[in-house]
């Protein structure tokens, strides 16, 4: 990394590089997205993942992908999201914690699985210390299918419930 | 002003203030994270996306703890109620506000503290331990800073002989050499690092941050929801643009209005406008090269601007 | 005529004391309080006369006291001072009569509770040195009666109650000194004899009265360092007559004050008045700072006292100062800054006390750490000391913030000059000002939201319920003159105007216009409190109801959601989880690490087994007082190992003392030849 001199001060900001991807045009809208009209607050909950969805989340959100421009936006108290964005297959622990954090968001919420985990257990399906996916737990309104599932994947779902 | 015509006057003016504040604070924050996320690389949301935000949030559920009392749903009203009055009344637009005899900058300090008040009562009304937690550092935070904001407005009272704020600003804008003087800038310099301290801005508090133990005014408002975390956040982002119109006319007040006329107030806001999305821009470039100061490094910061605002009033007596 | 509501004021009070000691319990309480309500009624009309016309009301008597007489002298600047204790006694008898049910009932507290309020209402009418000192002496030791009353139940009354005692006897035979030099040097004890004879004084006579002055009435309005008393009584005092110790007793040290450095002295050389402003700053500070990091309701209020009583210093330092430097129109406005703090302070402090008693009462405890969500199970106390501590934080629309505006702005606009005394003094009173009002902020919204909002910390507080309707009255009225003052503080300031006439010499007779708006004559300084309130209310409504309007437009209309509060999904939630007073304190407690130097213990026990293996861990912290640390605890322990050695020379043997006898006899025989 160099050094952060005067120089490279002023050359970030009177030449910014941006190096997000354009990432085509919105995708077909769900039910959902006149009420949301573009703007989705996210609050991500582990329930028991690799972290491997977590990475794919960072990289979403990270200057490549930018799902912000989007109008997505990670939160982090539930009171202030309008989706719980669930990773990973609910082990025993976190059944209590994830209900909890369901149960402290406001109407009208939803509830997005992320990764194959989330959606049917994945590689964890029958561990000892595993309850169930997503869907046994919560009402899940939105899958998204991978192991990961890529950046891409993950932005045209949120852009599905911006509509932007 | 006088009679009916003078009253329609007043009002429409202080509409129009309002208006501004209202709906150019989150624009405001719109254009200090645009700013940010190109600096960083990326494209970032639109710059109208708070408004955004606002909208879907006045149609969400709104919730409160099962035993806070009447203060928590005051405490958001109350908040934004300060940012209006203090909108109406000030000189952003026009030398002569409404009421702007009584505009006094003492009295829009303490109405805009009235506010943080408000809001540090109603987190420790949430029985949570993060909205104590908030309350605890924004009260030291506020109780730091307030030195150094009454001796720099005292430096900037002592050569125009009056505290009242359109006053201020008429008499900068006509003797600029007022304004060109070590003492303005000096009280100006320790009214910014207020600013920034009150608003919660880098590098005393990080509004962007997810680590509730890192939180000072986010702290506050996790258990907000729907529209009062609506208002919370409009109140917020009024204060900011409020406070930075305030700093910008003390700094360079041409282009206000300075006569009566629908033209002159027109022109007035789009130099009010022009001028904070400037100090916008200047104050997110900064922040994106700063990292948050640790909470107890804060009280050095602040000292250090109330060294400054001293240095300007003993100035200000000084070359007189 | 208006000579005789002084005469009926004394006669009510005797009648309340003596009804107090007299009656059998069911109703010596409610006669006592009636007979002081008539007394407090009385000294209202005779003040409010005074100030209405501006004449000063002189009584003169030779019968009452033996060899001296008794001289009272009611003038404007004494009548302020009347005219607040009274509303203070009228809310806090009213208080009385609910709380008498908690130990106020007995005999000894029947009567000296009536002769506390009556010789404070007659204090700032003592015309001459004698009578001013019997009834300052009368107020000392009835109010040390009613800060004994608890002393059966609890230890640390009786240490509170010792030092009470001699603090204010010390400061008592200060301000005897200094007014016995002054009435010897005159020849008469009248005062207005002294104001005769004032100007023909030596220079030393003068700065050694108002020295002895200062210190004297300084530590009975709780200046620091002579203000460690004050922290120690007023909490154990029983509520009413804390609320009057605080809301009325300390106002008559700033009045001694003036009274000595104004009106009998003439004013004097500018480093007197510098003294009293310094005075002012460290109290202010100090005063505001233990606010801030305490954790007993009670203390937090009277440490308080002493912050708010510091910037009445301040106010009365800078108009002093202003006088000497030839600008009597801004010290006018400085003094009326002045007694606006005191009148301001009385109201709010005065409901703070009384309400800060209910909770005591309610909830059986003073400490902040086990209270919370009080405004649910009591919602008219916990509303009225929501106002108390929002108008001791000077928060507009309340009256604390007209007063401090007033006084910045007196600061401000004393400030060309060109006296080098006044620069520095002004800025540094300025930078004081505002951080003990951001102190006193955090002070009060701890008090506030730790005390009342949030969940029960501990049985008492969830078990709390509301007090009994007179405690209640009481303590509203106060609170209610809070929001008057705040509103319309000109009904006050043409009496302030009049009193400040009296008290500085050279005044004009209208430093101030007020009408809707206060506005300073012949400088730019307006303030329109009524209007801010006003603006407020309208902003207030506006905002609900555009809030209101927003959320109908949405198609979805959700209904209102009461849920636990969000801890991070934990299973287990407590209301001991949530900050306490002492963790909504420490990031100040730790900035200010050295001046508060709290005592700090750590015991680590190990089980016998194995040293590496921890059985407990015990933590304690307590902020103590420094100066008592740093300056009464050695002068103390000074005194007593000389008392100890002292006592070397009793040691019983009859030959030592005729010893003793013959060697005096012999020095005394020498010293004469």
């Amino acid at each position: 990394m160099e050094a952060m001199t005067i120089r490279s001060i002023l050359q970030a900001i009177v030449h910014p590089r941006t190096v997000t991807e354009d990432l085509g045009p919105p995708p077909q809208v769900a039910a959902d997205v006149p009420r949301l009209a573009g703007s989705l607050q996210l609050r991500h909950v582990d329930a028991g993942s690799c972290n491997g969805c977590e990475l794919e989340i960072t990289s979403t959100f990270g200057p490549v992908y930018d799902a912000e421009r989007f109008g997505a936006r990670l939160v982090a108290s539930p009171r202030h999201a309008d989706a719980l964005l669930v990773t990973g297959p609910v082990t025993k622990n976190m059944v209590g914690p994830l209900v909890k954090t369901f149960e402290a968001m406001p109407e009208p919420r939803m509830v997005i699985a992320l990764g194959d985990c989330a959606r049917d257990c994945g590689v964890f399906r029958g561990g000892y210390g595993v309850e169930g996916p997503v869907g046994d737990v919560l009402p899940v309104d939105l899958q998204v299918p991978g192991c990961p599932p890529n950046p891409e994947a993950i932005v045209r779902a949120l852009r599905g419930l911006t509509g932007r | 002003m006088n009679g009916i015509g003078g009253v329609i006057a007043a009002v429409l003016v202080a509409g129009a203030q309002i208006a501004a504040v209202a709906v150019g604070g989150p624009l405001l924050v719109g254009v200090m994270r645009k700013v940010r996320c190109h600096i960083e690389g990326r494209v970032g949301p639109p710059i109208h996306q708070p408004l955004r935000d606002l909208r879907k949030l006045f149609s969400k559920q709104c919730m409160r703890p099962d035993q806070a009392s009447w203060v928590f749903g005051v405490g958001p009203v109350v908040l934004v109620a300060t940012a209006v009055l203090i909108a109406a009344i000030s000189p952003l637009a026009t030398t002569h506000p409404p009421l702007g005899q009584t505009a006094d900058f003492f009295a829009i300090v303490f109405v805009l503290l009235l506010g943080s008040v408000a809001l540090a009562l109603a987190a420790l009304d949430t029985g949570t331990p993060f909205g104590g937690m908030g309350s605890s550092r924004a009260m030291t935070i506020g109780a730091l800073a307030e030195p150094a904001l009454l001796v720099a407005i005292l430096a900037m009272s002592i050569p125009a002989h009056t505290s009242n704020l359109p006053a201020l600003v008429r008499i900068g804008l006509a003797h600029p050499q007022l304004i060109a003087s070590p003492e303005r800038f000096l009280a100006l310099g320790s009214f910014l690092v207020v600013i920034l301290a009150e608003s919660g801005r880098l590098p005393v508090d990080n509004p962007s941050t997810h680590l509730e133990l890192t939180m000072i005014h986010e702290a506050m408002v996790l258990e907000y929801a729907g529209p009062d975390l609506g208002l919370v956040i409009l109140g917020e982002s009024m204060r900011l643009a409020l406070l930075l119109g305030l700093l910008v006319n003390l700094l360079a007040p041409w282009g206000i209005a300075d006569r009566a006329g629908a033209a002159a107030l027109v022109i007035g806001l789009g130099a009010l406008v022009g001028k904070v999305v400037v100090a916008g821009i200047v104050i997110a470039t900064f922040e994106v090269f700063t990292a948050k100061l640790r909470l107890f490094r804060l009280p050095e910061l602040l000292a250090g601007a109330f060294v400054l605002a001293v240095v300007g009033a003993f100035t200000a007596l000084v070359v007189r | 005529m208006s000579n005789l509501s002084l005469v009926i004021t004394a006669i009510a009070g005797l009648s309340a004391a003596i009804a107090g000691c007299a009656l059998p319990a069911k109703t010596r309480v409610h006669a006592a309080v009636a007979f002081t309500w008539g007394a407090c009624i009385a000294a209202l009309v005779g003040s409010l006369t005074v100030l209405h016309t501006g004449h000063a009301m002189v009584l003169n008597s030779s019968r009452i006291l033996p060899l001296t007489g008794v001289t009272m002298v009611l003038d404007p600047l004494g009548a302020v001072f009347v005219v607040v204790t009274a509303v203070v006694a009228i809310a806090s008898t009213l208080y009385w009569l609910g709380y008498a049910s908690h130990g106020l009932s007995t005999r000894t507290a029947s009567a000296a509770l009536p002769i506390f309020v009556t010789s404070m209402l007659l204090v700032p009418a003592a015309g001459s040195v004698a009578t001013f000192l019997w009834l300052w002496e009368l107020m000392a030791l009835s109010s040390l009666l009613l800060v004994l009353v608890d002393q059966r139940r609890r230890e640390e009354t009786r240490s509170a109650a010792q030092w009470y005692a001699v603090m204010t006897h010390v400061g008592a035979s200060a301000i005897l000194f200094a007014l016995v030099m002054l009435s010897a040097h005159a020849g008469n004890q009248t005062f207005a004899a002294i104001r005769i004879h004032a100007v023909h004084l030596p220079a030393a006579v003068r700065n050694t009265a108002f020295l002895l002055a200062l210190v004297g009435f300084g530590s009975k309005a709780g200046a620091v360092p002579l203000h460690v008393w004050l922290p120690k009584a007023h909490p154990e005092a029983p509520s009413p007559a804390s609320a009057l110790m605080s809301g009325a007793m300390v106002n008559l040290g700033i009045y001694g004050i003036v009274l000595v450095g104004d009106r009998l002295l003439g004013g004097g050389p500018a480093w007197w008045w510098l003294t009293v402003t310094a005075v002012g700053v460290v109290s202010a500070l100090f005063g505001a700072l233990h606010a801030a990091t305490s954790t007993d309701l009670k203390r937090l209020l009277a440490y308080s006292t002493a912050d708010n009583m510091g910037l009445v210093l301040i106010g009365v330092g800078a108009s002093g100062l202003f006088a000497t430097t030839g600008h009597p129109a801004i010290a006018a406005i400085a003094m009326v800054s002045a007694l606006l703090l005191t009148v301001n302070h009385a109201a709010f402090k005065g409901s703070l006390f009384l309400s800060a008693g209910s909770v005591q009462v309610a909830t059986g405890s003073r400490d902040l750490d086990g209270m919370g969500g009080l405004l649910r199970r009591m919602p008219i106390t916990g509303a009225v000391f929501l106002v108390g501590g929002l108008a001791i934080a000077a928060l507009p629309p309340l009256n604390g913030f007209v007063g401090e505006w007033l006084l910045f702005q007196s600061l401000l606009h004393g400030l060309p000059t060109s006296s080098t005394a006044v620069a520095i003094a002004v800025p540094v009173g300025v930078a004081a000002l505002a951080l003990t009002g951001g102190l006193t902020a955090a002070a009060f919204v701890k008090a506030i939201g730790v005390g009342f909002l949030g969940r029960p910390r501990s049985e008492g507080a969830a078990t709390a319920h509301e007090v009994p309707r007179t405690m209640q009255l009481g303590a509203a009225l106060l609170a209610g003159a809070c929001v008057v003052l705040g509103v319309v503080p000109m009904i006050v300031l043409p009496a302030l105007e009049r009193a400040t006439a009296a008290a500085v010499p050279g005044a004009p007779a209208h430093s101030l216009r007020s009408s809707v708006e206060l506005r300073l004559a012949g400088l730019q300084g307006v303030l329109a409190p009524a209007l801010l309130a006003a603006g407020l209310a309208l902003a207030f409504i506006a905002v609900i109801a555009i809030r209101r309007l927003a959320q109908r437009r949405s198609h979805l209309r959700l209904a209102l959601r009461r849920a636990e509060p969000w801890g991070c999904g934990r299973e287990l939630q407590t209301a001991r989880m949530q900050y306490t007073a002492t963790s909504f304190a420490e990031p100040l407690q730790q900035v200010f690490d050295d001046v508060l130097r709290p005592d700090r213990d750590l015991n680590v026990s190990h089980l016998a087994e194995s040293r590496y293996y921890t059985e407990k861990i015990a933590y304690r912290t307590s902020i103590g007082d420094v100066v008592e640390h740093n300056v009464y605890r050695p002068m103390i322990g000074a005194v007593n190992a000389w008392g100890q050695w002292a006592r070397g020379l009793q040691n019983g043997s009859v030959h030592r003392y005729l010893a003793y006898g013959l060697v005096v006899l012999v020095v005394i025989l020498a010293v004469i030849v």
